[in-house]
């Protein structure tokens, strides 16, 4: 299997896909001390900028997601993975808010990462790129903000590392966030977490086709890696709950088992699919960068060790939301970030989803999640002088 | 304004068909009145919100609640109010001192693990406590006792002993000595009779202590 690549992430030129670029001229002072630049954000807006700029959200995503929200993704052809929540009338309202959802730093559907051509030599940047942090990610992604003409955003929400980021930004530029929505996040990633990551990269460095990284130059991909970590990293975002509910010990296609190593079970098949059909979409060095990303965040550890003065001068209405079945996020991370938000009088909300769907829940349907939000949005939007709808 | 009527309507809360200050329970508007325009309040025990909201509304308050059931929790922030999920006894700690100007704490002290700690914790955070509570030496809470012999259960104490939330219960006498014990200062208070209607008697005497349902106090930090 060590030939050819074929992963359309690898082939796709990546200026046919849908959306906004932009170049960024000036370097970014990067936390590992590289001046990183001229590079290219991409990112998706929905709804309309209202004339005093008061009610831009800004969606940051996570791990293995991109700028697509809520349109289809230009590869897999899939709904853009927040159709659930942006849209007209829906919570995150195209037609009272204006959205923006960029792909981040080190990403691979547009801006600037490993796969790209680095200027310097022409060819790939692969493990040349800067290890890039949260923090970088969303130094880059104030810049776009810069760009569009917004002091202040209404609100910054996403979910996992879409958490970090938002927590990022309320610390690094509290003047910027009006409304804060860290959904299934934390102030640091866990041992645990690390862990799980450090399985899914050493799966993609043990695949010969990954070349030491250089495999776009030799015309390869570590397609199994990629699988492989992408399949140990699923079942974290599930849970046991949810992948009995779904599968339980079902047989797939077959009334009895083998005796061998097919995939028997109908949770081998789902997993092996999502694993094939996940190395189609990402790029397996940018799949590095970013795990280690989320390693590296610690909210703490950048002011001194101390997490409520990372929020001494939060000024953002924060509403913390966790799933009682997330084992990878769990509540008690959500929790402590309560409680460093309190010890500054921060104005928060703190809501516990009830749910057997994971860390995953929410990307999914979740009614008590919408009913929760939108309240909260609302009240923040009356807070700001929003009008409705 | 219940919770299922704000999920029915998918979650955008309809024009209440009572004004905030008509969901008002009696003791709470005893609270509210309490409380200066544009205060500073942390609601401990805030159930769905109704005296958040009023504070919000009616007294543009920085009103914040917690509130230890998860549906009472979603029910305030689904209507836009700010409350977290928590509990008087481990969620009030990290909050500085003085961080508010008022904490409430309505109904809910016999239900705390530690009310001592709590208490203290009260005044630590606040600069002024309002707490409110059922008087368990209440005239038909005694009687009650005395009479037929079993755990009495009235309208403030509506459970039965083994499925009560209310695990420290109180008299009147009983709080005012704690308070004197622990150097917290009442500045002011007032005792309930059964409908929540205020009537004036000194709460540290024998007639408070029997006739009053309820007693509402307004603590601060002692001199010490």
């Amino acid at each position: 299997m060590s030939s050819a690549i074929s992963p359309r992430i690898l082939k796709q030129p990546d200026n046919d896909w849908p959306g906004y670029r932009l170049a960024v001229r000036d370097p970014l002072r990067l936390d590992c001390g590289i001046d990183f630049g001229p590079f290219t954000i991409a990112y998706q807006t929905y709804g309309k900028l209202n004339a005093e700029r008061t009610n831009a959200i800004l969606i940051c995503h996570a791990l293995t997601g991109d700028q697509y929200a809520a349109d289809p993704h230009p590869i897999s052809g899939n709904p853009g993975w927040w159709l659930t929540m942006v849209g007209p009338g829906l919570v995150l309202d195209t037609e009272r808010y204006f959205l923006i959802c960029a792909n981040v730093l080190g990403g691979c559907m547009g801006t600037t990462g490993p796969k790209d051509i680095d200027p310097a030599t022409g060819k790939p940047w692969a493990l040349s790129f800067p290890v890039i942090t949260v923090h970088d990610m969303v130094r880059a992604q104030k810049r776009l903000i810069e760009h569009l003409g917004i002091d202040t955003l209404f609100c910054v929400i996403g979910g996992s590392m879409g958490a970090m980021q938002v927590l990022q930004w309320t610390a690094s530029y509290p003047q910027s966030v009006f409304a804060a929505v860290p959904i299934a996040g934390a102030a640091r990633h866990s041992a645990q977490n690390i862990a799980f990551h450090e399985v899914g990269r050493q799966a993609i460095i043990a695949d010969p086709d990954w070349c030491d990284g250089q495999y776009l130059e030799h015309d390869r991909s570590p397609a199994r890696g990629l699988a492989v970590a992408r399949m140990a990293a699923h079942i974290t975002y599930l849970s046991e709950a949810a992948l009995h509910r779904k599968f339980g010990r079902n047989l797939q296609d077959r009334n009895a088992v083998t005796y061998g190593f097919e995939a028997d079970f109908q949770v081998e098949s789902y997993l092996r699919h999502q694993g094939s059909t996940f190395v189609d979409r990402f790029d397996a060095n940018s799949y590095l960068y970013i795990t280690r990303a989320m390693d590296y965040f610690d909210l703490a550890a950048e002011h001194g060790g101390s997490l409520p003065a990372a929020f001494a001068g939060a000024r953002s209405r924060f509403c913390i939301i966790s799933f009682t079945s997330d084992w990878l996020f769990p509540t008690s991370e959500s929790r402590e970030l309560v409680h460093a938000l309190n010890a500054v009088a921060a104005n928060v909300s703190f809501v516990e989803i009830e749910t057997d769907k994971g860390h995953d829940a929410f990307l999914l349907h979740e009614p008590e999640l919408f009913t929760t939000l939108r309240g909260f949005l609302n009240g923040c939007a009356e807070h700001r002088g929003l009008a409705r709808a | 304004m219940s919770r299922s009527a704000a999920l029915e309507f998918g979650g955008i809360v309809p024009r209440p068909m009572m004004t905030p200050e008509e969901r008002l329970r009696r003791d709470l508007r005893v609270i509210a009145d309490m409380i200066e325009p544009g205060a500073r309040v942390l609601d401990i025990g805030c159930g769905d919100g109704a005296l958040l909201a009023y504070l919000v509304s009616e007294k543009g308050a920085d009103a914040r609640g917690v509130e230890l059931s998860q549906s009472g929790v979603n029910a305030c922030v689904g209507q836009g109010l700010s409350a977290i999920q928590g509990d008087a006894d481990r969620d009030l700690d990290a909050y500085p001192k003085g961080a508010f100007d008022v904490v409430v704490l309505s109904q809910t002290l016999q239900a705390t693990r530690q009310p001592r700690r709590v208490l203290e914790t009260l005044v630590r955070i606040g600069e002024r406590a309002i707490v409110s509570f059922p008087n368990f030496g209440y005239w038909r809470v005694r009687l009650s006792l005395l009479a037929r012999g079993r755990m009495p259960v009235t309208p403030f104490l509506d459970h039965q002993w083994y499925d009560s939330p209310n695990i420290h219960l109180c008299t009147i006498r009983d709080f005012v000595a704690l308070c004197d014990e622990i150097g917290i200062r009442i500045e002011k208070s007032v005792t309930l009779d059964r409908y929540g209607r205020p009537f004036a008697l000194d709460p540290r005497g024998s007639l408070a202590n029997f006739l009053a349902e309820q007693g509402v106090f307004v603590l601060t930090r002692g001199a010490a």
